[in-house]
């Protein structure tokens, strides 16, 4: 075949292909933010060893024996991310050997301690996904919710006074009060941004950075003071028992009723976006602005629903993380979980099931890293590093896309923000 | 149609005019209510105007005020004003506002250091040392979103600079070395920003956030894995000495100041007034402003958008990492994790607060660096407001301005929007 005809086949598939990716389905849409999480891991992978004494050592080395440099390094990789994984997921064999001896003994004790790594894992997601959704709700209804944290965080504050203030409710009563309290206050936190947005154009990018900040120093000034326990640190009292989400298994497990919870409410949310007339409209603003407010829907009421529901959503994540698991909260509780929430929705590709599977990873990388760090020595720092090469990937899928040779639509580009001003 | 809008504006203003009146009013009785009732006659508020162990400078006695007297006079002066507003109406928002917050806080300093000594001097001269690192970063977004390029991820640059700044002055032993350094690196960070956001298009918020999370990453992992187990061969580099100017720094009151700094906090100052130049009085800062006020018609008369957008962007970010430098061999000689602290945000704050102008934005740094230095002062004082709240002060005085309410910031059209070349 020539150029020519070459370039007249291209042309004649070029249609049929956009019309393939017009319609992009459930694999297609997994190929760049898995590729983009391998690419993570594998960069990650080359920092681990070469921050690693011994692998740096044997390179020193490598004109007398280049086989040892090699090794040393896929060494130290696979301790670290050994470590990382077996301290996330668990060992099967010890699975097996735990339930073989609970049932051969009666003894709880090992079974337990098989299955707590995977279990963490699940009760770090928790928040996880509750978060992802906050973000994710923004990027369908076309706002930039940056404010996960500080909703978090005012949302934990919320549920743990509610949690360790009233005394003497049934649970039935006191635990969802408690967590209407978290999503609650979240919520309002999130529409202060919301309604200036709605009202007077103020971009929620920067208001939300802002409410971050307020809500850091309110914590911090709400721990220190007013709320602190009677204790010597900055932490709340302990919530009452009424309060907290049981918990399925005898101590140290964790894992509580937030996890099923959290997959309740991302079916919620899939449901309201995509199966409800305000879901519709909600995700008509985010499309087209515009459009949609010359075909009747009110602009500026879907804004502040959006960011009052996607606070709410971010305040519910420190409910669970309170309510479910700590049973109180200190200076520096959320570690990071609303940040990171914007990588998980941009993961997800702002989809309720997406987040939740993306939720699952970076709760076993973040339960994991922990291990990883007492373990092998690297520190928790790592998991940071992969998530923000994770963002740049997913986000810019062009990079994905030229490593690995391959052609994807690129309908995925994204374009969430639309300047400060309006 | 503008038959029809003007009264309607006029209407609008008279509104505002009224508003801003009672404001002003409800602040002298706010004054009287809070500083001025609990006072007797005779009190006094002592004020030093030089710096401790100074010889450089020429002393001057210590400026003693009469407590009651003092007060009694600033309030006058707020509900004066507010009366004039009322009846005539001020046409400059910016001076009236500019000497009721003046007077606000006047009245609180006297009202805090009735019957003790409080060095005012010192606290000015501080204010302008914490405002460094906010000037800088401010001028780095004064300088990316000009050219209609978010960089919200400042924090994340100046961390990673002010980590390379101490690892490279500490192991070259040269602090110019490390100041180096970090404007390299703050270029660099700013470059890759540059090249995700123009050449591949990804949303600029999102890759703000994301070296925001990789920089947080990176630098703690490499403190906790290298900087802390070497602090003598790694993270102890000392800091660059205060360079009086000569005859200037004589100068009672400005001399301290201004004029009595380290290099960086020279640089910050002399980099706003060249800023401020360049971008108002040249060629590069018109055609720069052009970009990012309509890059459509800047292509159309030849300018190239791409490029002034990249040279605007890299130039933002190795200021940003001249801001980063000063956290640790412009002031402790040591690098911390997450040592930045929301500066970063704050300059953000700032260059809004100063309405995308570096003067403006200088200025909103000195005010917040005030508000920073006032915290810690009062602790000295034993004044009885958390300083919680005080810190978040920015943050609130920038979503107040952002709703317009009080003078409107007004970003640049084109801020945030990526340009397609067609």
């Amino acid at each position: 075949m020539t150029n020519k005809e070459i370039n007249k086949a291209a042309e004649k598939a070029k249609p049929e292909q956009e019309e393939k990716h017009g319609k992009t389905g459930f694999v297609d849409n997994m190929v760049v933010p898995v590729l983009a999480v391998v690419t993570g891991l594998i960069i990650g992978g080359i920092v681990i060893a070469i921050t690693n004494d011994t692998a740096v050592a044997a390179w020193g080395n490598f004109f007398q024996n280049p086989g040892a440099a090699f090794k040393a390094s896929w060494d130290a990789v696979l301790t670290g991310y050994g470590a990382l994984f077996s301290g996330s997921l668990g060992k099967p064999a010890d699975m097996i050997a735990g339930i073989q001896n609970y049932f051969a003994t009666g003894d709880s004790k090992l079974i337990l301690k098989a299955f707590y790594p995977i279990t963490e894992s699940l009760v770090t997601a928790t928040p996880y996904i509750f978060a992802g959704l906050a973000v994710a709700l923004g990027f369908k209804g076309g706002l930039f919710n940056i404010g996960a944290e500080g909703q978090f965080y005012i949302g934990a504050l919320a549920s743990a006074y509610v949690g360790y203030s009233i005394v003497g409710l049934p649970w039935f009563v006191h635990l969802p009060l408690a967590i209407l309290a978290g999503a609650v206050a979240g919520g309002i936190w999130g529409a202060i941004p919301g309604y200036l947005k709605a009202k007077t154009g103020a971009h929620e990018v920067v208001n939300t950075i802002m409410m971050n900040w307020i809500a850091f120093r309110l914590s911090d000034w709400l721990l220190s003071g007013p709320m602190k326990s009677s204790g010597f640190r900055p932490v709340t009292p302990n919530i009452e028992a009424t309060a907290e989400l049981p918990r399925f298994f005898p101590d140290p497990l964790r894992f509580n009723w937030g996890f099923p919870l959290a997959l309740a409410v991302a079916a919620l949310v899939y449901w309201f976006l995509f199966k409800t007339t305000l879901g519709f409209e909600i995700r008509a603003v985010g499309a087209n602005p515009d459009a949609a407010k010359y075909s009747g829907i009110s602009v500026v009421r879907n804004i502040v629903l959006v960011m009052t529901l996607s606070g709410a959503l971010a305040g519910l994540a420190g409910a669970a993380q309170v309510l479910g698991t700590d049973h109180w909260v200190g200076q520096g509780f959320s570690a990071g979980y609303g940040f990171d929430s914007i990588a998980l929705a941009l993961l997800g590709k702002s989809n309720p099931i997406g987040v939740v599977l993306a939720a699952l990873l970076f709760g076993v990388l973040r339960s994991g890293a922990t291990s990883m760090q007492s373990l092998a020595g690297i520190p928790i720092h790592i998991i940071s590093i992969i998530q923000g090469l994770v963002i740049i990937f997913v986000a810019a899928p062009v990079i994905i896309r030229g490593i690995y040779r391959i052609r994807i639509g690129s309908s995925d580009e994204t374009v969430l923000t639309r300047g400060w001003g309006k | 149609m503008t038959t029809e809008t003007l009264p309607q504006n006029k209407k609008a203003s008279n509104q505002r005019q009224m508003i801003t009146g009672i404001v002003l009013l409800a602040i002298g009785l706010l004054m009287f209510v809070l500083f001025a009732r609990g006072t007797q006659p005779g009190q006094e508020a002592k004020f030093g105007m030089n710096l401790s162990n100074n010889a450089e400078t020429i002393p001057i006695p210590d400026l003693i005020l009469p407590v009651q007297p003092s007060l009694y006079a600033l309030i006058a002066i707020t509900i004066f004003l507010g009366g004039w507003q009322l009846a005539r109406g001020i046409r400059s928002t910016g001076l009236l506002i500019g000497i009721v917050a003046f007077s606000f806080v006047a009245a609180f300093l006297i009202w805090a250091t009735k019957d003790q000594s409080f060095n005012l001097v010192g606290m000015l001269s501080s204010s302008l040392v914490r405002a460094t690192p906010i000037a800088l970063a401010a001028l780095c977004g004064v300088i990316s979103e000009r050219a209609a390029v978010v960089n919200i991820g400042i924090e994340g640059t100046m961390l990673l600079a002010a980590e390379a700044a101490v690892v490279f002055a500490t192991v070259t032993n040269n602090l110019w070395v490390g100041l180096l350094t970090a404007i390299l690196t703050g270029g660099l960070i700013a470059a890759i920003h540059a090249i995700l956001v123009i050449r591949f298009r990804v949303d600029q918020i999102v890759s703000g956030v994301a070296i925001n999370i990789f920089g947080t990453g990176t630098t703690s992992f490499l403190s906790s894995r290298f900087l802390e187990k070497n602090i003598d061969a790694l993270n102890n580099s000392g800091t660059f000495q205060i360079i009086p100017l000569p005859l200037l720094s004589k100068i009672p009151i400005i001399g301290p100041i201004f004029f009595q700094n380290n290099i960086i906090v020279y640089l910050m100052i002399i980099l706003v007034v060249i800023i401020h130049i360049l971008l108002f009085y040249t060629p590069w800062g018109l055609r720069t402003r052009a970009v990012g006020e309509h890059p459509k018609a800047a292509d159309t008369l030849g300018i190239n958008v791409y490029f002034m957008r990249y040279v605007n962007v890299i130039i933002g970010g190795m200021i940003a990492g001249l801001g980063g430098a000063y956290f640790t061999i412009g002031s402790v000689g040591r690098f911390d994790q997450d040592m930045t602290a929301g500066k970063g945000f704050i300059g953000l704050a700032a260059m809004i607060f100063g309405k995308w102008n570096p003067i403006g934005a200088f200025s909103s740094s000195l005010i917040f660096g005030f508000a920073d230095s006032l915290q810690v002062k009062m602790q000295i004082l034993g004044v009885n407001i958390p300083s919680e709240f005080l810190q978040m002060a920015p943050y609130i005085v920038t979503i107040i301005v952002l709703t317009g309410i009080v003078g409107r910031a007004i970003p640049p059209a084109a801020d945030g929007t990526p340009y397609e070349k067609q």
